[in-house]
């Protein structure tokens, strides 16, 4: 064991660290942009809005991340139409591929855990909304959407837990994310052991502050379900 | 093999005989899948046990291995145990002796999977026998069967089927889990398409084709769980 390699090679982890948090909070931020609008179109009576957004959730919920990555880096090249398009400066970047790969797949994930949430809303607040006059939109704006939210709260803290894990996917794809760093002071000094073992410690640790963030929220935000202190 | 050289002409879906290596590919694939979930079914119900007996040592064991296990990666445990894993086996067989043993890809890729995933079965089955009413388990008792018969007769069939859903979710994800054990060079199905979109510059199609077989892995396995689920559930009033 000889861990004084990794301590010359902590500002590599470093950076690493930060590529890992910029692709997987991009990431999570566009995906749960693309997952709003999914779930209301999976909830919808409308078949039309209804089945593509079922597929899309069955295609990005049935197949790993890595196919679904290896599909965007090296599948789009294939393609004639995209390497000459302005889509190519995307394409052509593992950085860009590997977050539209994360934004994608979290989005489905997402979509479907709003989904149930929206389909658990009491229908004692749908009747009591309508009696109040509000139009559909408002509906959803005021009293589903921001239930929904509250009720997906654990499951999405998973999901965002998940995504964190599946991030370190980008170091297969040459990205020096906290993988590829652990990969390149294992390639260049010969420490697999203690290369990775570190980069595990430091998913450890986001893990660990994603736990603690996740739960402080749920005390914020359950705060009507705490029993009363009297 | 043969390797056909790419023509122009053909349209997206045309595999130039590639579909044969992709098929192996998959009967690997499904080779790794079904030997980590028997470990991980083994590891999980061993953890749960560990989880809720009275010992603190078997306790902390099973809490400190499922937290570690969830909190890190499945790729950078992988790696661990096939790069890591390989240098201390060398160092301890060294010391003691032993001839060079060499970790394939495929003992390292199973073992970490079904590791990864006893972490997780370990959370289902304690949540499914803590889900058995402790009135059958108080019955069960009264009438004098010894407490390893109350669990194997009482509680583990009991709490299949509050497990069952658990479980089922972790199969799915076990099963996409396995795409990663091309990463440390086991010819599966993925790597099997890599190698053949290469060879043939239509990688689109090749992982396409291994998208679709991964849906119909999880497809058919969705369908199993349910008629699993509705055989478990017989006794239970439907709402």
């Amino acid at each position: 064991m000889d861990y004084t390699v990794i301590f010359d090679n902590l500002p590599l982890y470093l950076e690493g660290l930060w590529v890992t948090i910029q692709l997987v909070v991009i990431a999570l931020v566009s995906g749960f942009g693309l997952a709003v609008p999914l779930s209301l179109m999976a909830v919808s009576k409308n078949s039309f809005l209804r089945y593509p957004a079922k597929a899309y959730i069955y295609f990005f919920r049935g197949t790993p991340l890595l196919v679904q990555m290896f599909l965007l880096y090296y599948g789009m090249s294939q393609f004639e139409a995209i390497r000459e398009s302005v889509l190519w400066i995307l394409f052509r970047e593992a950085y860009w591929c590997a977050i539209i790969a994360f934004a994608l797949n979290t989005a489905g994930y997402t979509a479907e855990i709003l989904r149930g949430a929206i389909e658990q809303t009491p229908f004692g607040e749908v009747e009591a909304s309508r009696a109040c006059g509000m139009s559909k939109t408002i509906m959803f704006r005021r009293i589903i959407l921001p239930g929904s939210f509250r009720r997906a709260l654990p499951a999405y803290g998973n999901e965002v837990i998940f995504m964190l894990h599946g991030s370190a996917l980008a170091g297969v794809i040459t990205i020096v994310d906290l993988f590829g760093a652990a990969k390149i002071v294992n390639s260049r000094y010969f420490v697999p052991f203690e290369s990775y073992i570190t980069a595990g410690f430091f998913y450890l640790s986001c893990t660990f502050c994603l736990i603690w963030f996740f739960k402080w929220v749920e005390k914020h935000w359950y705060v009507h379900l705490r029993p009363r202190t009297s | 093999m043969a390797f056909p050289s790419p023509s122009r002409n053909s349209g997206m879906f045309d595999l130039h005989g590639y579909f044969p290596m992709i098929l192996e590919g998959m009967v690997l694939t499904v080779e790794v899948a079904l030997i980590s979930l028997l470990i991980a079914v083994i590891l999980g119900f061993f953890g749960a046990i560990a989880k809720l007996s009275k010992s603190r040592i078997a306790r902390s064991t099973a809490t400190v291995y499922t937290t570690l296990i969830r909190g890190i990666p499945d790729l950078v445990l992988m790696t661990i145990i096939f790069y890591g894993g390989q240098i201390q086996v060398n160092n301890i067989g060294d010391s003691l002796g032993w001839d060079y043993i060499d970790i394939s890809p495929f003992v390292a890729g199973t073992l970490t999977i079904g590791f990864i995933f006893g972490a997780y079965m370990t959370e289902t089955f304690r949540g499914g026998i803590l889900a058995v009413s402790s009135s059958e388990i108080e019955a069960a008792l009264a009438f004098g069967m010894p407490s390893w018969k109350v669990f194997l007769r009482i509680t583990l069939p009991l709490m299949v089927r509050h497990a069952l859903p658990g479980f089922g979710n972790n199969w799915m994800v076990l099963a996409k889990t396995t795409a990663l054990v091309s990463v440390i060079g086991l010819h599966d199905m993925l790597y099997n398409a890599g190698v053949a979109g290469g060879a043939t510059r239509q990688p689109f199609t090749f992982f396409l084709v291994v998208a679709l077989m991964y849906l119909c892995i999880t497809g058919i396995s969705d369908l199993g769980l349910r008629w699993a689920n509705r055989r478990y559930s017989v006794g239970v009033r439907k709402v």
